[in-house]
C-alpha cells in the first residue's frame, strides 16, 4: 500500500530520527511513503484567521498533489498534522476560502477538500493495526515503562482532528503495548509544553515542562515519547528537574521491529 | 482614518469568525488555559471586552504574546466559542500594522541553540510577525 507522504521542515533537519524511522518502520508492513514532490512548509501553527488565504497555501498545494496521485495523505510530524488537517477541513466547509484559493492556484482540477489526512499513529491502528504489529516485533521492549505524551496538536480541537478521545486518549498507550513496553498513563500528558513560546519567554516553556516531567517521574515512568519535535525541544532542553529520556515513537517502533 | 473601538471590534468579529454573544461567562476557557498567570488579560475577559468593545485595551495586553495555542479553550468551551480564535484576532489586528512586528529576524541568531527545531522559528514567526 502506498501513502503519499508530507514530512515537513523539521523532519528533513533536528528530527531525523523522526522521519527516517517512520519510513523504514512502514516498510516492514508493506507500506510505502511517497514524498510529495517540491512541498513547502505548512508554517508550523494552524492559520485561525478567517481573512488569510497564503498561509493556507502550502498546505493546499500539499493535499492537492495527494489528490492527483489518488493516494490518502500521511503525516509524522503532529504540528504539521494538525495544520494539514484543520486546512483540509476548511477547504471542505468554507465556501469562501476554497473559491479564493482556486481562484489564485488555477488547478488542473480544483481542489475541495477531497484527500485523506492520516497521522502515522492512526495508520499503525487503523491501516496495519496494533495485533499485526505486535506480531512483527522481534525485539519486544519489555519491562520498560514508556509515558505517552501527546501534548496539544494531535488531539485539539477534537472537532477536526477526529483523532482520539482529545480528554482520555488511548492509541499511544496502545502502540507501547503492542512493541512489548508498559504504558505510563500520567495527568499532563495532554497539557502543552509551551510550544513556540520557548522563543518568546523561556522561563514559561521551562515552567510548562517541568510539571509534565514531574507527573511522568511520579507516576513511575523511565522514559517519554512523542511524535512532534517541538515537543521533543521542549521536554528535552527546557526541563530542568526530574529529566527523563524523550524518545521519537517512531525509534522505539523501529527498535522493536529490530531495524534500528 | 481614525478608527472607531466598535469598528475595530467588527472587525476582530470578521476576522475570528468568532461570535462572542455565544459566550455564557462560565469562565473555563480561563480556568485551563495553561498561561494564565502570565496573562493581564485572560481569555474569558477577551471574549467580554470585544463584545463591549473595548478594544484599546486589548491592543496592549501581553496576554497576546502568550497564547501558546494548545486549543485546550477551543476544545473545553461548552458553547463553542473558540476563545484562541479571538486571541489571534487581536494579535493579528495589531502586528499586521506598519512596523508593528513583535518578532524580528535580527532577533533569531541570538535565539538558537543547537538543538531549537525550525518548526519553533517558523512558529513563532507566523505568531509575532507579517
Amino acid at each position: 500500500m502506498k501513502f503519499s507522504y508530507y514530512p515537513g521542515c523539521t523532519l528533513k533537519t533536528k528530527a531525523k530520527q523522526l522521519d527516517i524511522y517512520a519510513r523504514t518502520s512502514a516498510e516492514v508492513f508493506g507500506i510505502t511513503m511517497e514524498e510529495i514532490p517540491n512541498w513547502q512548509c505548512c508554517g508550523g501553527v494552524y492559520p485561525m484567521a478567517k481573512d488569510e488565504i497564503a498561509t493556507k497555501l502550502p498546505s493546499v498545494r500539499a493535499l492537492s498533489a495527494a489528490k492527483e496521485k489518488g493516494n490518502d495523505l500521511i503525516t509524522v510530524c503532529s504540528a504539521c498534522h494538525n495544520v494539514l488537517k484543520r486546512v483540509n477541513c476548511d477547504m471542505q466547509t468554507e465556501d469562501d476560502l476554497r473559491f479564493k484559493v482556486n481562484n489564485y492556484l488555477k488547478l488542473d482540477v480544483p481542489y475541495s477538500g477531497e484527500t485523506k489526512v492520516i497521522h502515522y499513529l492512526e495508520m499503525l491502528r487503523d491501516v496495519v493495526g496494533f495485533d499485526n504489529i505486535k506480531a512483527k516485533v522481534v525485539n519486544p521492549l519489555t519491562g520498560r515503562k514508556i509515558a505517552a505524551y501527546y501534548g496539544c496538536l494531535l488531539l485539539r480541537p477534537s472537532k477536526s482532528m477526529q483523532f482520539d478521545n482529545p480528554e482520555n486518549p488511548t492509541i499511544i498507550e496502545n502502540f507501547i503495548s503492542a512493541i512489548g513496553a508498559t504504558p505510563v498513563i500520567f495527568p499532563y500528558r495532554n497539557e502543552c509544553c509551551g510550544g513556540y513560546i520557548t522563543m518568546e519567554n523561556k522561563p514559561l516553556a521551562q515552567k510548562k515542562c517541568d510539571v509534565i516531567m514531574k507527573s511522568a517521574s511520579e507516576n513511575g515512568a523511565q522514559a517519554l515519547i512523542t511524535a512532534c519535535p517541538l515537543c521533543m525541544y521542549n521536554l528535552s532542553e527546557n526541563s530542568t528537574e526530574n529529566i527523563l529520556p524523550v524518545y521519537y515513537f517512531t525509534e522505539l517502533l523501529a527498535e522493536a521491529l529490530g531495524i534500528k | 482614518m481614525h478608527t472607531s473601538e466598535k469598528e475595530m471590534a467588527e472587525r476582530i468579529k470578521t476576522i475570528s469568525g468568532v461570535n462572542t454573544r455565544k459566550c455564557m461567562k462560565c469562565g473555563k476557557c480561563s480556568g485551563t488555559c495553561p498561561s494564565f498567570h502570565e496573562m493581564d488579560i485572560h481569555p474569558h475577559e477577551f471574549i467580554a471586552m470585544v463584545e463591549k468593545g473595548q478594544i484599546e485595551k486589548l491592543l496592549k495586553s501581553t496576554s497576546i504574546w502568550m497564547c501558546l495555542s494548545c486549543f485546550a479553550c477551543v476544545e473545553r468551551c461548552p458553547r463553542g466559542v473558540e476563545p484562541a480564535k479571538i486571541i489571534e484576532a487581536v494579535r493579528l489586528s495589531v502586528i499586521r500594522q506598519q512596523g508593528a512586528n513583535h518578532l524580528a529576524p535580527t532577533k533569531i541568531p541570538e535565539l538558537l541553540d543547537e538543538n531549537l527545531p525550525q518548526q519553533a522559528i517558523v512558529s513563532a514567526f507566523r505568531k509575532y510577525s507579517k
